[in-house]
This record gives structure tokens, sequence and C-alpha cells, in this order.
């Protein structure tokens, strides 16, 4: 039995309240009728004896205290979910809007899903190969992994998030039960439509489904967009059995969107505005990546997000990087050189990492490789900011052999084209190449037996400056 | 009796209107489905609760139902080698109960009371027995014997005592009489509310270290067994793994390792590693010695806030046993956050950063709970408290950072620069500190060498004297150095990589005796002073490094291994033959 009631007591913003409501559940979803006919979603966030507070998912425009009548659904949010989603677009709370109608359910979830607990969970050890040097080598993505994109307005991350979803091989070689979730959460439209026409062009849009909360939809909406995405990915992986790969962009709009809301309900803001339980917010998002033991499905995250004004101590990057594994973050300077992808290597970091590499999954070498590129790479920016104070002419050899490592490892290594797929071993040997720029005595992080077998003065020569690129198509 | 019922909800908490029937901490069953909750405040009017579990679907008019006590960890064997969530619940069990998601409302036992005990009962009857005094033990795992013990606020004579033989956890062992004549049945478990320290007879001087393995902490930032260490550090510095090493290898006889409001991905991983890994002086997994707390970011935020105490509750519990455990929790900011969510749903007043005024005095009745004790049987036990903190924005001015300052004796400040070259530990020696060289240096004299603190002190100051240098070579570069100066600058990047720097993923580097850790400082100490003897003499840096021998002091953390020492003597000699040639 479903209960309706005629009126409201109060507006105020997105949020309205009732009273004298006889039964109402925490979290429950409530549909309000308006008097045109129109139905818009919303959900109880505080219970008070009788009073309720309604939060409305599509705004409040246009509701007055006498013309709504609202209806109880006794449920919290629910999402339909069957296989057949495959291939769909949804609302960001939800609905289908491609005009195929509605999704025959096979089941309904609660968006919110449960902590998934932590002894049934599989310790993620899969590397997932994307093609991209700067992300194989040193920040590799892990099947069961959230690894975030950092990025500011204006930078190429959605490009590498396409060319990641392309090229990734999340499944095995045969390519089966593979597919991707794409939330759109306060994107623009021009966005939303790069994502599906880069699906399309790659042929892969029969395995998407796409969950759209463009930037001129309602504001509240996008509070439940990841949640239905999640929900959605976690039944394709764990109850279907696919690798799926979570692509939210962008997270900086949903955490603007909870603030928004925050303040509305009139709670005490944390720093910046945003509410005191951003984290724990962020986090019953972010932890919903992962393997359960005894499932074949994975569910692997790529959430994107621009850093305000590129920011990394703003508090959406700064909590994000404490709940993901690890964050791959972009570089303006890199960007402005023109450099594609710009992956500022140092600040980014793949924890799992370690446990996916090495003999048995990529190379034996791997992790040496890495972490002497990283160093040496370090030592770079030290040198660069001597540099800056002395001129290049006046530095110590090693420290001018240094700045040509650094330009060689930016042009080589960084910098690939948006269709280039290199393989691990492609990746690795040019790493070798790059380190035997520099004297052998500099490399002090790798086993001597590994550096007889790969250190190569000679070879480093072979590596011709870059030639000209035809420069892809601007997004 | 009128019932109490729910009238609001708000996220975690809920309140309840005219009712006195509830005291302040009281643990409560919350709506129908029995949701585990807990009295925070109390007014004439209503009051508030905090619930453990999600509040979804929960509504007004639900019944809330007191349980007349505080809420309480069980306490007994079968903790170790066990995996809790933050109100001690055994996730193993709820994993069987409601599959790999976390229902909400289970009832389930906090430890296995099915499973029989090998008991040795070792109390007599007429005896007197006082509060703490052991009564029984058992072997709880391969390492460890447990040992129960009366309550703390009971005294009496013992007037049965069971013969030896196996019992599950409620099997009574033994029955005292207490002065006024009441019987208390004692079995292998007890319960003790988490908020509460554990009463010890007397706290200890400190005297010991807690030896971790870890050059830079060992050597240069010891901590006590029995103190207080705080590793901050922001995103990808290594907090996570520097307390993993610690969890690994520091010698004390029990970990408990809390993962407060962090990843479920690690939890597993410390799962996994910690039953692969073999303990050096046992030869017996790591887990036997191990209790995992694991309450996720994604789980109940209330939860989250009692999984710190919970932590050291049971900490507490083996130290009264006679034990030496150190306490891991990671992070202790995720704790404060945790109040600072529930003090902002009561809205309380905040005071810095939306944080609740109380947070400096929650942190130290936490930390305070560390420390060397006599414990009322009598032994020596000591409860060594690690937390991690991460600071918002890797800013150490946040007010969990310094509160936490104020409270510890230990500060290993973790870098990001030195994260980014991928130097871990990531310790920077410029910023960290430990209150305890003056208290150590005693022990480490005695049972180490005498020379142990002399040469920390010299190695000390020659990284000291690289900071300082460093700034001028950021601005003019290192060539301009005189000689002397450049030595000093190579001889720190041998302390910096050779020493400082530590693999963790090496079997011989991952942890290092105390012996060979003096033994590299000598090396390089050695090298320096003969380096300096020759410059000098006017014979130039460039030669010297030409000879190969930084290189070569630097690699000797790989090259020596751990049980081969006697093997340092040749760098003597070939410090001695290589630099001899260049007089």
């Amino acid at each position: 039995m479903s209960l309706q009631l005629i009126g409201l007591s109060e507006i105020n913003g997105p949020l309205v309240a009732l009273d004298q409501v006889p039964s109402a559940g925490y979290d429950e979803m409530v549909e309000l009728q308006l008097q045109n006919g129109t139905t818009r979603l919303g959900r109880v966030v505080q219970v008070e004896g009788e009073r309720v507070v309604l939060q409305v998912f599509e705004g409040t425009t246009g509701m007055s205290l006498t013309n709504t009548r609202t209806k109880f659904t006794g449920r919290p949010m629910e999402l339909a979910l069957s296989p057949e989603i495959l291939g769909r677009t949804f609302s960001g709370a939800g609905k289908p809007i491609d005009g195929l109608g509605e999704v025959f359910a096979e089941k309904y979830a609660d968006i919110n899903g449960k902590p998934l607990n932590p002894v049934s969970r599989q310790y993620p050890r899969n590397f997932i190969s994307t093609g991209i040097s700067s992300i194989d080598c040193l920040m590799t993505l892990i099947r069961g992994q959230k690894l975030p994109i950092f990025s500011g307005s204006g930078m190429q991350h959605n490009k590498l998030a396409v060319q990641i979803a392309k090229q990734a091989k999340i499944a095995e070689e045969d390519g089966a039960g593979f597919g991707i979730v794409f939330a759109a959460i306060g994107v623009k439209n021009d966005v939303a439509d790069y994502f599906k026409r880069s699906f399309e062009e790659a042929g892969v849009m029969e395995k998407v489904v796409m969950f759209l909360n463009l930037s001129n939809d309602p504001i509240i909406e996008r509070i439940l967009t990841p949640r239905c995405a999640l929900t959605a990915a976690e039944y394709l992986a764990f109850e279907q059995h696919m690798h799926i790969l979570v692509i939210m962009t962008d997270i900086t709009s949903y955490c603007e969107a909870l603030r928004e809301f925050s303040s509305s309900k009139g709670e005490i803001p944390g720093r910046k505005g945003f509410p005191g339980y951003l984290y724990s917010d962020l986090a019953s998002l972010y932890e919903r990546a992962g393997i359960i033991k005894g499932c074949k499905g994975s569910v692997t995250q790529l959430p994107i997000l621009t850093m305000p004004n590129d920011d990394i101590t703003h508090p959406v990057p700064d909590l994000t990087g404490y709940i993901t594994e690890g964050q791959i973050v972009l570089d303006r300077d890199l960007d402005q050189k023109g450099v594609y992808p710009p992956i500022s290597v140092l600040p980014s970091l793949s924890r799992l990492m370690k446990d996916g590499i090495g003999e048995g999954y990529t190379r034996v070498d791997h992790s040496a490789v890495a972490n002497q590129l990283f160093a040496s790479y370090a030592k770079v920016q030290d040198a660069r900011a001597l540099a800056s104070v002395i001129g290049e002419e006046e530095l110590s050899p090693t420290d001018q052999q240094y700045m040509k490592f650094g330009r060689k490892f930016e042009e080589h290594f960084i910098a690939q084209r948006f269709t280039e797929n290199r393989t691990i071993d492609q990746t690795l040997n040019l790493g070798w190449k790059l380190l035997s720029l520099l004297p052998r005595e500099e490399l002090d992080r790798v086993d001597p037996e590994l550096l007889n077998k790969h250190y190569d003065p000679a070879g480093a020569q072979s590596l011709e400056p870059v030639a000209e690129e035809t420069k892809e198509e601007p997004k | 009796m009128n019932e109490n019922i729910i009238y609001s909800i708000n996220g975690p908490v809920v309140t309840v209107r005219d009712t006195n029937a509830f005291s302040m901490m009281e643990m409560v069953y919350v709506g129908h489905k029995r949701l585990i909750g807990e009295v925070i405040s109390i007014h004439k009017e209503a009051t508030t609760i905090q619930v453990y579990e999600t509040t979804t679907g929960l509504k007004p008019g639900e019944p809330v139902q007191p349980t007349g006590g505080p809420l309480c960890a069980l306490l007994g064997p079968g903790i170790l080698s066990n995996i809790f969530d933050g109100i001690e619940r055994p996730l193993l069990d709820i994993e069987k109960a409601s599959g790999a998601f976390i229902g909400e409302g289970l009832n389930i036992p906090m430890l296995d009371e099915q499973k029989l005990w090998d008991v040795t009962v070792t109390a007599q009857v007429g005896q007197t027995l006082s509060g703490g005094e052991i009564y029984a033990t058992c072997p709880e795992t391969a390492l460890i014997e447990h040992r129960a013990m009366v309550p703390p606020d009971l005294t009496g004579e013992v007037i049965y005592a069971a013969e030896n033989g196996q019992y599950n956890l409620n099997g009574v062992l033994v029955k005292l009489r207490d002065a006024n004549g009441q019987v208390h049945n004692l079995t292998l478990c007890q319960k003790w509310p988490i908020r509460i320290p554990r009463p010890v007879k007397q706290r200890l001087p400190i005297t010991k270290p807690l030896i971790t393995g870890q050059r830079v902490i060992d050597a240069l930032f010891p901590i006590a067994k029995g103190g207080t260490a705080a590793i901050p550090g922001g995103f990808g510095t290594g907090k996570t793994m520097t307390q993993h090493q610690l969890a690994k290898w520091c010698d004390a006889d029990i970990i408990v390792y809390v993962g407060c409001g962090e990843r479920g991905n690690e939890m597993t991983q410390v799962l996994e590693e910690f039953s692969e890994l073999i303990d050096p002086k046992s030869g017996k997994p790591l887990t036997a010695r191990t209790v995992l707390i694991a309450n996720t970011s994604n789980m109940p935020v209330a939860a989250r806030e009692a999984s710190i105490y919970t932590g050291i509750t049971l900490a507490e519990y083996y130290r009264d046993m006679g034990y030496h455990v150190a306490i891991m929790a990671d992070s202790t900011s995720r704790w404060a956050e945790a109040l600072r969510e529930i003090s902002g749903r009561l809205e309380e007043m905040p005071a810095e950063e939306g944080f609740p005024a109380y947070l400096p005095s929650r942190i130290s009745q936490f930390y305070e709970r560390a420390g060397d004790m006599v414990t009322n049987c009598g032994k020596e036990g000591s409860v060594s408290i690690i937390g991690a903190v991460s600071p918002q924005g890797a800013d150490f001015s946040e007010p969990v950072t310094q509160n936490t300052k104020r409270f510890v004796r230990c500060f290993w400040a973790l870098d990001k620069s030195l994260a980014y070259a991928r130097h871990y530990p990531a310790i920077n020696w410029n910023t960290s500190y430990s209150e305890y060289l003056d208290d150590l240096e005693k022990w480490y004299s005695k049972n180490v060498d005498r020379n142990f603190f002399k040469r920390r002190q010299e190695i000390a100051a020659l990284l000291l004297e690289e900071n300082k240098l460093m700034e001028i070579v950021k601005l003019i570069g290192s060539d301009v150095l005189p000689d002397d100066q450049k030595l000093i600058i190579e001889i720190a990047r041998v302390i910096r990589v050779g020493f400082l720097q530590q693999n963790a993923y090496h079997k011989d580097d991952t942890y290092v005796p105390l012996l060979k850790q003096l033994k590299m400082m000598e090396v390089i100490l050695y090298l320096y002073f003969q380096a300096r003897s020759l410059v000098i003499k006017g014979i130039p840096v460039s030669s010297i490094t030409e000879t190969g021998l930084f290189d070569s002091v630097v690699k000797m953390k790989y090259d020596i291994p751990n049980d081969q020492l006697e093997r340092f003597n040749e760098y003597y000699k070939e410090i001695d033959q290589k630099l001899g040639a260049l007089k």
C-alpha cells in the first residue's frame, strides 16, 4: 500500500517539507505529481516525528504548496536491471532516455548498494594493458582497481579516457564479457557526445551503458547518477560475470551538487563549504570497485575529476586520493608543450601496481625499470630547477645528461599518438633505452645483473628526434 | 512500560523523545531490524543515539530497545587470527550470514561459542583471587597462550575449580565468592566497555625499544615499547606501507591492526600477506599473532568511530596477560572525521575546520592508553600505539596532525617529494623526531653496542650538514662548493640511498637487525673519515668518487645477507686499498 498526500508545507531550493506524514522511512523514494501532470522523483532525507524533508531530484521549479501530490513508495531508490541494459542510455536518475522504452527488469537493486565485506574481496592482481607507456610502466592499471584521472579544465582527460577504454585489454584475450558503464555527471553536451561518438567509432556501443546527467540537467539528480551507474556495474560484474570498466566524469561536479544539497539542508559546512561527510560519501562510490572471491567479473573504476584551479590540495582531489588506489595526474605544462597524454609522472601512482607486475604478470624487470625511471626523472626536476637559475651550460656534465634524458623521456616515453597501442615489451625496452642515456653509476635502483643485460648506451643513440606528428583532430 | 520509539532520523543519528529509559553510552537495538546503536546524548525531551549500521528504510515509530549496558568488547580466546568490523563482529561470520555484501541487523556472536579450547585451570579451591589474576590458560594460536583473568573489578575466594580439559567459551571454569557472599561464574571470556581503559597496577618508565627492523626508525627515530608514534603524510606517501612493514616486523608479541576508514582492498592485502608471511622468530605464520579490525571507508561511519576503541581494548586485554602489544591505527584522521560527521549531525558548535571542540581531548585519551605497565597479575606488558594521520592537502598545520603531535612522542613525517622520487620509507629526516632517544640510549648501549648512539649522532649530523649545503646547491649548483663540502654531499647521498632508503620487497632488506644497522653506519662513517683525510691532503673528491667506493657501499644493504655480518670486513679492506692507491 502506498500513501499519497496533497500539498506541501515548505519549499526551499531542492528541498520540500511535509507535515503530518504518518509513516515515512529514511531514504525512501517519493513521487511528486504536479497539477500539470508531470512527475518528479524525490527522496526522504530527514524524518522528524511527522515532519518529513524531501529532496526533489528534478528541482522544485513550478511547485507550490498546493499543486503537488506526494506519493510515498515505501522503498529506497531502486534501479531496474537486466542484461538488456547494455547498449542503452539512461538519464542521471536511471530512466531510459533513448526512446526504446522501459527496461524489462530481471531484478531491482537499491542504488545505494551495500558495503562489500573485506573478507569477501579478492585482492586485485591482474594487469590491464592500456597500450599507453606511461600508464603501463609507471602506474599500472590493475583489474578491480579504482584509478582516477586528476585533470584540469581544458586538458585532454576525455581523450585519454577514451584511449584507455578503447585499448584496455580488461577481459581475457577473446574479449568476451567486457563492458563499459559510462556516467556523465554534470558534463557538457559536447563531452557526452564525444564519448558516445568515440564508443560508436570503436564499435563497442552495444557493450556500453550510459547514464547521462548533463550540465543543464537538474543538479540534485547528479547525486544519483554515479550510484545508478555503479549499481548497473555491480550487477553486470557480479551477476552477469563481466569485466566492467566504469568511467565517471566529472566527480568535481558531483561534489559540488552534494555541497549545494548540503547547504540547502542547513548542514554545518567543512572545508571550502563541502559537507563534513564528503569523505564517507565519496568512499561509498569509490569502494564499489573490486573483485569478489568466486565471481568471474570485476568492476574497475576510472573516475575523472577536474581540479579547480589545478590545485591538487582542493578537497575533491585530496579526499579522492585518500580513497582511490593511486591517481593519474595530468600536467598543464606538458599539455602546453603539446605532449599527449600530458601525464605528470611524479605525482601519479598506482598502489596496486607492485603486486600485479613482474614475473608471471608483465616482465621480470618491470619494477626495476619503473623505479629507476621515477628516481631519474625526479632528478631531472632538480637539474631543471638549477638550470633555470644558473643556465643549462653551467650545469655539471651529469646534470646535462639528466636534462637530455628528461627531454627524451617526455618526447618518446610519455608522448604517444592517440591511436598508438604499445605492448608492455615495447614500453619496457623503450624505458631501458632511455635509461641508457644516463651514466651507469647513476642507475642505483637496478640490480647489476639486469643492468648487464639491458644497459646499452650505444642503442640509446637510436632514439631519433620525434618527427612532426600528424595532429589528432581536436575534440 | 511505555515503549520507546524513534522520533527522528538524520543519517546515522536517531532520536527518541520523552524517555528516561536510557543511560549515557548505553548500547541499544534500533528498529525492527535491531540495528546496533549507542546513546550519545540525553536531554529531558530527547535522547540521541548513533547507529552503527545503515539507517536506510528506518521509520519513526519503530521501537528502540535498551540493553542495560555500555557498548562492550567480548574478550576471550578466538580473537587472534580473526578479522572484525568496528564493533567486534567477525567479518567471516557476517559473510556466511549475508554473503559478499554486508547486511543489516545481523545478530552474530562476537567470538566462536562452539569451539573447544584445551584449558589448563591454574586456580585452586580456597585461593583468593583479585582482579586481573590468572585462573586458567589455553593455547590460542601456535604462538600465543591465552590467559583467562579475573575481571578487574572482582575479588573473591575460589569455591570451585573445574578439571583441566576441553571447554568452550562459556564453560564455567572457576566459581568465585566475593566479600558479600555472592558467587560469580568465571568462564573463558569477559566483557569490557570499549571506551574505558582497563586498569593496571603501575605504569613503568620507558626503557625498551620496539624494534622494527626499519633503519630510519630504529637508528634515527626509535620508538619505545609502550610508546606512541604518529605517521602523518599526504596520500601516496606510504603511510599504509609503513604501517604494514611495522606490523610485519616489529618485535611485539601481538599486533592489533585497525583499518579505520581505509580501503577495502588494503585489508584484503593484509589478510593475504600476513597469512603467507612467517614470523622470523617462531617460524609460525604472522596471522597467529595478529588481529585485524576492518572498518573500511564505505562501512557505517559510527562504527568507524568505535573501531579505534575496540582495537585498543583488545590490545589492553592482551597486555594484561603480560604481552607486548603494538596497535596500528590506519588512519586516525578518518576516525577524527567520523567524530566530525557525527558532531555535525548533532548540530554541535564546531571548532577548527568543523571538528568538534573535544577533538584534542579524545585524541589524548586514545594515545594515553599506551604505556609499559605492571599489570594486575604482576607481569609486565605494554601497548604501543602507532597512528597514521592523513592530513588534508598534506598540510601538517591542520587540527588532527597538530593535536596528535601534542600527544605523541615520536613523529615520523612522510614527505611527498621523497615519495615522488620513490625513496621509501619516505620519512623526512629533517622534520621527524623521537623523544625516546634519552630513554633508550641505555638499552642500545647495553644490548647492541655502546657506540650505537654515537654513530647515530654522527650520521644525523652529516644529514643536517647536507641539508644546509643543499640550500646553497639549489641556488648555484654543486660545482662551486669546496671539496670538503662536496664530500659531505656525496656521503650524505650514500646515507640516503644506501642506509635510509629500504626496500620492503627485498628478502634481506625488508627487515634489518640492529647489529647490521650499526655495521652499515660504521662502514659509511669509516669511508667518510678516510675520504676526508684524503681531501684534507688536497686529493680531489672526483678522484675518490671514481674509485666506485661510494656505489659499492650504497649497495651493501643488498650485497650482505642478514646472517653474514662478518662480510662487512671486506668493505674496510676495499676502502683501505682503493683509497690507499690514491695517496
